[in-house]
């Protein structure tokens, strides 16, 4: 057990001549709503990628809760404990709901199920299935998606969208949840609802949780910290309401 | 009437090699997302390998090894050649599948010579049906092929190894990262694909018994056109393309007109298709959404 879920340590990556991300070292404690906000452009969507090994970093390294993560495949680092959302919705999107839930499920240790045991439809494989079946519908229910569990993913409204795929993220049971951009396109009352759904999550599920967001009231008024980046590198970092009040932190955000 | 029966279910029997071969090819485009144009050529080496094994006397075994030496032979060449691909650009995966292709053919004709080899694997024999002689061999066929893919449709839309293979189709990136191992889906599709080519190469045995390098070449093609037809991607599709070729192949031989025709139809019906429905008829429409 690490005092930090994660820790990141001189994180950089360069495409080309191109440093995307450098110097980057961030700690988030357990149970924190940590913000990782910035200009368009900062590198926050490559941070995520960077620690979902979708990109491999040119510098440095990052470690889940005390262990190193860097190297390893992104499936790997999902069966790991990080799981994510994506800015543009990326669903499987001729799926059932439940079933986009349950590909989230089918990977945790308990649903566990050989290719023997599913191919010849032995009684485990139908106990697994309704067991995994039960479990989706109880994290639909926490974001109000139970009554379109059969309908196809597009086929779901926009906010519900995002909702399931946060669903889908839990599904597979992580130490730390990423949220790209999970307010995007919502209107007030629907980002309200969002801010309540996140501290929800991590009241049930003990869940620490990194999200990249534009909306800044919705970052003031959820995230414990933030790490503000511009250009690839950290501009402030720390507590949310002294991070943002930063005069360097405004000026890259109105320019000047 | 015998030979409007004869003809349907040589059609028939044509139509499920054809699909046999267009499921391979269909599963790896769906969820590979790769032409993978020496599919045909697997048929051409599992046909070797039964030829060799044949002299065993015994078809079960020949069989047998045939399956298992194509699916070493499949996984081996997404291995070595395709995997270090992924991610490229998909024109550079699909000339390097041409190379395959004439690599496999090569390697055959150095080892076997250019002349055909002649190999009877089993012989049915025939059957009188409401007066129509029909080879056995291609009820058999057709049997095979439609328990094949009632099988491959269960087993994708009921298992877990399916539902991880629709995920990977869906959206590769994203199953990845809900955790599914994307090569190994690729590789066990590989595997798929290569047995049902083996099979399709003891089809093509049964009907005409002879091996040469080319043997894949041309049915290849037409089970590629057969699953553009059907809608590639869907299952379903490759069987409905496959049959569909199938038949006009076999109603076309039967009509001395057009007979020399049969191979500028059945490619004359995929561009006529391409332009009424360019999905095919089972094929998944592409929604943009704005």
């Amino acid at each position: 057990m690490s005092e930090y879920i994660l820790e990141t340590k001189d994180l950089g990556i360069s495409f080309g001549g191109l440093k995307a991300a450098q110097n980057v070292d961030i700690k988030i404690r357990k149970r924190q709503i940590y913000g990782l906000i910035g200009p368009n452009g900062a590198g926050k969507t490559t941070i995520f990628n960077l620690l979902t090994c979708v990109y491999k970093p040119t510098t440095g390294t990052f470690y889940l809760d005390g262990q190193e993560m860097k190297g390893l495949t992104p499936d790997k680092i999902n069966q790991r404990g990080i799981a994510r959302t994506f800015q543009n919705i990326r669903l499987f999107n001729n799926m059932t709901v439940v079933r986009n839930v349950m590909v989230g499920l089918q990977h945790r240790p308990e649903y566990k199920c050989s290719v023997f045991e599913s191919i010849f439809r032995l009684p485990r494989h139908f106990k697994v299935e309704k067991a995994m079946r039960e479990k989706a519908k109880e994290l639909l229910r926490i974001f109000d998606l139970e009554q379109e569990r059969n309908a196809l993913a597009c086929n779901l409204p926009y906010g519900k969208q995002r909702k399931l795929e946060i669903a889908r993220a839990l599904a597979t049971d992580p130490k730390l949840l990423l949220l790209d951009e999970p307010a995007a396109g919502m209107n007030p009352h629907e980002t309200e609802d969002l801010a309540r759904t996140i501290r929800k999550i991590r009241d049930e599920f003990d869940m620490t949780i990194l999200l990249i967001e534009h909306d800044m009231s919705f970052v003031s008024g959820l995230c414990d910290e933030v790490t503000v980046l511009n250009f690839g590198t950290i501009l402030a970092q720390g507590d949310t309401k002294t991070a943002l009040a930063d005069p360097e932190v405004i000026k890259a955000y109105i320019g000047g | 009437m015998e030979i409007i029966l004869s003809t349907l279910i040589n059609g028939l029997s044509l139509g499920g090699i054809y699909a046999m071969i267009a499921l391979g090819y269909t599963m790896v485009y769906g969820i590979a997302k790769m032409l993978n144009f020496a599919h045909g050529d697997i048929i051409m080496i599992g046909g070797y390998v039964i030829f060799v094994t044949m002299a065993t006397g015994n078809p079960l075994i020949a069989i047998a090894v045939a399956v298992v030496a194509c699916v070493i032979l499949g996984v081996t060449i997404e291995k070595i050649a395709y995997k270090p691909l992924r991610g490229a650009s998909p024109l550079a995966v699909l000339i390097t599948a041409i190379g395959v292709s004439y690599l496999l053919q090569s390697l055959a004709q150095i080892i076997f010579g250019s002349a055909p080899k002649m190999v009877t694997v089993y012989d049915f024999g025939t059957i009188k049906l409401l007066g129509a002689t029909v080879q056995i061999s291609a009820l058999v066929t057709l049997a095979v092929t439609v328990v094949v893919m009632v099988v491959l449709t269960l087993f994708i839309k009921y298992t877990r190894l399916g539902r991880a293979m629709i995920a990977v189709s869906e959206d590769r990136g994203a199953a990845q990262l809900m955790g599914i191992d994307v090569n190994g889906i690729i590789t066990i599709t590989f595997a798929i694909g290569s047995a049902l080519a083996a099979l399709a190469g003891l089809f093509y045995l049964l009907k005409a018994p002879s091996v040469s390098s080319t043997l894949g070449a041309m049915p290849g093609i037409k089970a590629f056109t057969a699953a553009v037809i059907g809608g590639i991607g869907s299952i379903p599709g490759a069987m409905l393309g496959g049959i569909l070729l199938g038949m006009v192949e076999s109603i076309s031989y039967k009509i001395t007109a057009i007979a020399p025709y049969t191979d500028a139809i059945e490619f004359s019906i995929l561009i006529v298709i391409l332009l009424v429905r360019p999905n095919g008829f089972l094929g998944k429409k592409r929604r943009e959404k704005v």
